[in-house]
């Protein structure tokens, strides 16, 4: 089988089957990544573009060595390097990629709905690398493979995450992914940082940071902005640190074997203590690492892998 | 020139009548109302099985001229109102320059005067450039035309300076029209604030951006004595806000938009731009909310807030689109599918907040089909079912959410002055 939509833009309406074949279609990708040549023909002659209208290292890198792995080419575009910068609509760049024949693009884009307008405008398949506070499905996606391969399941799995809820596409694509999955998503952050009717996406709410880390078997810690701040949204980094920063005392509340994991970038000291980052629970590098294996598996499967061959190992 | 207007079912909400006659028309007046009145001599207009009623009054419109002539004209505007059954409407000033001095009034009267499908009437500016910060001069604006005072779009945040808006307007014996919004409250929002702001990840606009502007509006109002016309109310909170002033003898008014009363915030997903209007669609209960203030007399008029954008300005990200859709061709069609036909008004309620109330609201002398008013009147087909398709609006504005829906009421007869301007979707 293979992916019933043309895009990937957010996992809302990704149904479960298709998001264990995602996951399923990962783990020989990972094998790939781990070999001396990595490097397998799946995708030769075909291109990949990256477009990105927000700064990322993390993400562009990762579907970029996704992309070249499968042995696409692959061409990325900066917002301020290019035609980007001199106003041109994201309509108009979009044409103007399609017309110069990508067979896949990656987006970007600060803006919530920027992905589906993409979509809606373009033949070849969108892959939506953060659109806004809306979603991030490839993120959700390495989670849940990230989880599902240390825990060796989802289901009945108690997910806390923790921060800035509000302005988190992370957040809002875990929700649906891991929800969907059989896992129970708890929520807890700043009152003012936790957007509304927030269970009816099947996630709890915590009235408490304590209540929503006791006997958590995942603790998914978001980065927060200093921005959030100077917009009057909480009152300042050391008391959110005080409040909601994930320290060892308070890693203590978790499952002995809690997971901790963070999309990236880390305020070490804020959101999370050094020594959570970077201790035995701590699984945040190979989320980087999972992250291309989910991406070569989405760049596979969109490009029509899963229906007409197999993969050429 | 005599126009007979014959067989229809004629609605008269000044009389509170609903009846079987015809209507003569001469010399763009109403000449003579009864029942078999003689056809010799004069032009024949079969209305058989339609609905006869005084021409609508949209008093809430965008022409968006002088300034923004790529949205709209007076031209075009008062074409989208002729298709739509609107023989009269009145434009708010956020044109630009900005409607905030008599000669701006004047040219805008003048057009439509010249241009113009329909009567327009237009709304002058409270503020200076509707900035808040200094008083329009209202009373050299009421001398050229302005039949009420708002800064739609751009409300008053200064309480001080509405306070004083509101006394100089009473003065004037003009209404003082509220969007009722609190800039920090709503600020940089795209849609209602709640569970699909939450799904979408758009920044949301909550409920009490508009409920807080509107009790402070109607305090003011009630200190100040004058007349406050709410517009476009949106939610739960202002319905029974000025359910409450309205029990208590204040002089408050208040409209409902057909969008506000058919579509929720459900309607944002996808991001289609046409459905990113301010005040935001709100839920299921702020919809039911309102159709009771409808019911129950508490809203007492439907207007559009016809919104024109070019296609270019709304086909961007959600987030950079401007708020707005055009409402005046499918508000008809709107108000029968989803309040006449569901037993919400009855069609005297519905024509009544479409005429003689807007009418009162703002002075005119319009909306009643007694002998000697201007022979303004709208003819509706209330049977017939049609698809809204906005290639086919006479207005300049695609930006509708209804495309492909299925309605039910159309017009079929905009006459003004006692000349048909529209006859079956044809302006002429």
């Amino acid at each position: 089988m293979g992916l019933s939509g043309k895009d990937l833009l957010g996992l809302q309406f990704v149904p479960v089957e298709e998001i264990k074949l995602i996951l399923n279609t990962a783990v020989p990708m990972k094998e790939i990544i781990k070999r001396q040549i990595k490097k397998v023909p799946t995708l030769r002659g075909r291109s990949v573009v990256t477009v990105f209208y927000e700064a990322s290292t993390r993400t562009r890198v990762s579907f970029e060595l996704a992309a070249k792995y499968l042995s696409a080419d692959t061409v990325n575009i900066a917002a301020g390097t290019s035609s980007v910068s001199k106003g041109e609509g994201l309509k108009d760049t979009a044409r103007t990629i399609a017309a110069m024949g990508a067979d896949v693009v990656v987006l970007r884009h600060p803006m919530a709905g920027a992905a589906d307008m993409l979509a809606r405008t373009i033949g070849a398949p969108v892959i939506n690398a953060g659109d806004g506070a809306h979603e991030h499905p490839s993120q959700a996606l390495l989670d849940l493979f990230t989880v599902r391969e240390k825990k060796g399941r989802l289901e009945g799995l108690k997910v806390a995450i923790i921060g800035d809820i509000l302005h988190s596409r992370v957040a809002r694509s875990d929700i649906w992914g891991f929800t969907k999955m059989g896992a129970e998503v708890r929520l807890s952050g700043p009152a003012t940082l936790l957007p509304q009717e927030t269970e009816r996406m099947g996630a709890i709410t915590c009235a408490s940071i304590e209540e929503a880390l006791t006997g958590a078997d995942v603790i998914n810690i978001l980065r927060i902005q200093k921005e959030r701040q100077q917009q009057g949204l909480f009152p300042g980094l050391r008391e959110y640190s005080q409040l909601f920063g994930i320290n060892k005392e308070r890693l203590k509340l978790a499952a002995p074997d809690a997971l901790v994991m963070h999309p990236g970038p880390m305020n070490r000291g804020v959101e999370i203590a050094p020594e959570v980052a970077d201790g035995v629970q701590s699984v945040i590098n190979e989320q980087v690492t999972n992250g291309v294996a989910v991406r070569m598996a989405l760049l596979y499967l969109l490009t029509g892998g899963g229906n007409q061959h197999e993969i050429t190992h | 020139m005599k126009l007979l207007i014959k067989g229809g079912t004629v609605i008269d909400p000044a009389a509170g009548k609903v009846a079987e006659k015809d209507i003569l028309l001469a010399d763009g007046k109403i000449a003579e109302t009864g029942t078999d009145l003689s056809t010799g001599g004069v032009e024949v207009l079969d209305a058989g099985g339609k609905l006869v009623a005084p021409g609508l009054i949209d008093m809430h419109v965008h022409l968006r001229e002088p300034g923004f002539e790529a949205k709209e004209t007076i031209f075009s505007g008062t074409r989208a109102a002729a298709r739509g059954g609107f023989s009269t409407v009145a434009c708010m000033p956020n044109t630009n320059p900005v409607a905030d001095n008599a000669a701006i009034i004047a040219y805008i009267k003048n057009r439509a005067r010249a241009k113009g499908a329909v009567n327009a009437f237009p709304i002058g500016a409270i503020t200076r450039e509707s900035k808040g910060e200094e008083l329009a001069e209202m009373g050299d604006m009421k001398e050229a035309g302005a039949v009420a005072f708002s800064d739609d779009g751009m409300p008053v945040m200064n309480a001080g300076l509405l306070r004083r808006a509101m006394q100089y307007a009473r003065m004037l014996g003009l209404t003082i029209i509220s969007h009722c919004e609190d800039k920090n409250l709503s600020a940089g929002g795209a849609m209602h604030e709640g569970y699909m702001s939450t799904v979408l990840g758009l920044k949301g606009i909550t409920s009490s951006a508009e409920d807080v502007m509107v009790a402070r509006d109607i305090l003011l109002a009630e200190e100040t004595g004058c007349r406050l016309h709410i517009a476009h109310v949106s939610t739960a909170g202002s319905v029974r806000l000025i359910r409450a002033a309205k029990a208590r003898g204040v002089k408050v008014t208040a409209e409902v938009t057909p969008h506000h009363f058919s579509l929720t915030a459900e309607a944002v997903a996808g991001y289609d731009t046409s459905t990113k209007v301010n005040p935001p669609l709100r839920t299921a209960a702020d919809v039911a909310a309102v159709k009771e203030g409808l019911a129950d007399g508490t809203i007492d008029v439907i207007a559009t807030d016809h919104a024109p954008h070019t296609v270019e300005e709304k086909d961007v990200e959600y987030e950079l689109a401007p708020f707005g859709l055009v409402g005046l061709e499918t508000a008809v069609g709107l108000v029968w599918t989803e309040l006449v036909a569901t037993g919400v008004l009855t069609p005297l309620q519905a024509i009544t907040k479409l005429t003689i109330n807007p009418a009162s609201i703002l002075g005119l002398s319009k909306g009643t089909l007694m002998t000697c008013a201007d022979a303004d009147i709208t003819i509706i087909d209330p049977e017939i079912s049609w698809t809204v398709e906005p290639a086919q609006f006479a207005g300049k504005g695609r930006n509708t959410p209804f495309t492909g829906r299925l309605l039910k009421g159309l017009p079929y007869a905009t006459i003004v002055s006692g000349r048909i301007v529209m006859r079956d979707g044809i302006i002429k």
